[in-house]
């Protein structure tokens, strides 16, 4: 069983949890950027839930499939189409051999995810499928999609679940204007006072420079860093430090400008001081932010973060309740 | 130098960042390994990545594993614990050959003119005369002369960054260009703050350009000798000395990387502070002698 590529889309690469254990060397998380939209995919399905699927960007791929498949899409709203025939998202639909599948044009949200019954069985490269871009390494080949290549499928296991769907209210909602929620931190006092309100009261908007490595946002106030004598080895400008380790989720302001907010195939350290930190609840949401989407920076506090999280759990396990098989 | 007590602080609900010191040191850097090497060894449940740094070190965890409250109070007792010891490590020294001045770097600098400083000199140029070196071979041989030790691999897959093992007012100091360049030579030895990189992918880059090395550092593919046991080559404590080479040596190593016979000199070494802040120069022969000895 497998997946010819036909059109690649604009990025579309192979996904799965995540890659563990190596960012101390520079390699990051990486992952699908939506873990919640890829986890559910792969429920519908009856899949493992980190079984690796296809992570589309913006405009999706157009996909043959040389065996019958069940496939199931989540995520982003890309209306797909099975041999030119309108087919449902959140519900698993059958494929049969030789169809195409293809997509019109993106409605909500950035990623879609496209699982299907066995999983893309790409080798596994340090315990994760996942395609790690700047590294060259992981997904099929380490690289995007491209029209010619041959995607494997695994073996299907379980029983299957034709035509199941995800309840309405266990769908993901993307809007255009989004709060998205920061633990301050790291080098915030560095900021002068001024800047670290401005931080949180302006409206961003989210820049063209929007990729699994980072968000950049534009459209604030600069932000300024207080005068202080520049520490032996930071480098001349005021945002420098040392060169030191970044958190997964922070946002850092190279020259005070733009703030840059990093995503799962992060650079895993660098010069520019870091102001706080995204909390794992609201990473997903900023997944699937369009360029010149608007957002709002909310300060919150260790005990918000953590009822953050455990709120966004509930909601995975009551996604894994509803699709238990 | 003693240094300041840590600075904890949370990068969101998963990480706990640990600023040793807000300037660079080898006496942070060797608190660093020091405390990210106990944390490993204590095997702490919930603990999923231990990333040291030049002058810091996080750590990223799990909160539905370990509290963040209780792994912070676990990390303060650890560098408690620790104090001031004084430090070994045991580790290797690695001679990396460079082609100082490279065509490639330089044609890359001058495609990126107006983002640097001084858009009328190269980056070796402007880095020597800032240091005060009267030519860039004065400057070349003041970066191949003293080794230089691994005080943090990242950024992207296995860039090392180097700290110069002389006295601080030795130590060569550029800035980043003003805005970083979309291209890189992989491979590139480059030059920012106080520190020297390895860029192990072409791509983007802020540091200054100086040269470039034959040795691929990072391949998924492992195909030579000395990527056999991972595909990243470089560790934290590595103790680098660059090698200067010329075109024809350049392009015979590449020769060698492309048909799976190039590798690198590589020698086991024990590494004492003190001994080494008593006189740096004297221990840096002892090293040289060591890499090059029967």
């Amino acid at each position: 069983m497998a997946i010819k590529v036909l059109q690649a889309g604009l990025a579309t690469t192979v996904q799965d949890a995540g890659r563990t254990g190596y960012y101390h060397l520079g390699i990051p998380l990486s992952g699908a950027l939506d873990q919640y939209s890829f986890r559910a995919a792969n429920l519908l399905l009856g899949n493992p839930e980190d079984a690796a699927a296809l992570e589309m960007t913006m405009l999706g791929p157009k996909l043959e499939f040389t065996q019958d498949a069940l496939i199931a899409l989540t995520g982003a709203n890309l209306p797909a189409k099975l041999d030119g025939v309108a087919i449902a998202n959140y519900e698993v639909v059958a494929v049969k051999a030789g169809s195409v599948l293809s997509f019109d044009f993106l409605k909500d949200g950035v990623r879609g995810y496209l699982a299907v019954a066995g999983g893309i069985d790409v080798p596994l490269v340090l315990g994760s499928r996942s395609t790690y871009i700047l590294g060259a390494m992981g997904g099929f080949c380490g690289r995007k999609l491209q029209a010619g290549d041959v995607l494997p499928v695994g073996a299907c296991s379980g029983p299957s679940q034709l035509g199941r769907k995800l309840p309405e209210h266990l769908k993901s909602v993307f809007a255009k204007e989004v709060q998205v929620r920061v633990l301050p931190g790291l080098y915030f006092h560095w900021l002068t006072e001024a800047s670290g309100k401005s931080f949180f009261e302006d409206t961003w908007r989210v820049g063209p420079e929007a990729d699994r490595i980072g968000y950049r946002f534009k459209g604030g106030r600069a932000l300024e860093f207080a005068a202080r004598e520049r520490p032996f080895g930071a480098g001349s400008d005021p945002s420098n430090i040392v060169d030191a380790g970044y958190p997964v989720g922070s946002i850092q302001v190279p020259g005070g400008l733009e703030p840059i907010m990093l995503h799962r195939d992060a650079i895993s350290g660098g010069g520019y001081a870091m102001i706080g930190t995204v909390i794992s609840a609201d990473m997903d949401l900023v997944a699937q932010l369009q360029p010149n989407f608007r957002t709002r920076f909310v300060a919150v506090d260790m005990a918000q973060a953590l009822a953050a999280r455990a709120k966004s759990k509930q909601r995975l396990t009551d996604l894994r309740a509803a699709l238990r098989t | 130098m003693s240094l300041p007590p840590a600075r904890y602080s949370f990068g969101g609900d998963e990480h706990i960042f640990v600023e040793l010191n807000s300037e660079m040191s080898l006496e942070a850097f060797f608190k660093g390994m020091s405390i990210t090497n106990a944390i490993a060894q204590r095997k702490i449940p919930g603990v999923t990545e231990i990333c040291p740094a030049n002058a810091s070190y996080q750590v990223r965890f799990d909160p539905d594993l370990i509290a963040p409250d209780q792994l912070l109070a676990t990390l303060q007792s650890i560098e408690a614990e620790l104090g001031d010891s004084a430090l070994e490590l045991n580790t290797r020294i690695i001679e990396i050959p460079v082609f100082y001045n490279d065509p490639w770097t330089n044609e890359t600098l001058l495609r990126f003119r107006e983002r640097h400083q001084e858009p009328t000199s190269t980056d070796l140029e402007y880095g020597a005369r800032i240091n005060g070196y009267a030519n860039v071979d004065a400057f070349i041989d003041a970066h191949a002369a003293s080794p230089w030790f691994v005080s943090m691999v990242g950024f992207v897959a296995g860039l090392p960054f180097m700290f110069q093992m002389v006295e601080r007012e030795k130590q060569i100091q550029v800035p980043k260009y003003l805005r970083p360049r979309t291209d890189t030579p992989k491979l590139t030895i480059g030059h920012g703050g106080c520190f020297s990189c390895i860029y192990s992918v072409r791509g983007a880059g802020g540091y200054q350009m100086f040269g470039i090395t034959p040795a691929p550092i990072f391949d998924p593919q492992q195909s030579l000798p000395y990527l056999k046991d991972f595909m990243v080559f470089f560790r934290p404590g590595d103790i680098v000395k660059f090698k200067p080479m010329n075109r024809t040596e350049y392009d015979a190593a590449l020769a060698q990387v492309q048909d799976g016979s190039f590798d690198l000199l590589i020698r086991p070494v024990k590494f004492a502070l003190q001994d080494f802040l008593r006189n740096a120069t004297t221990y840096n022969q002892q090293l040289t002698e060591t890499l090059y000895g029967n």
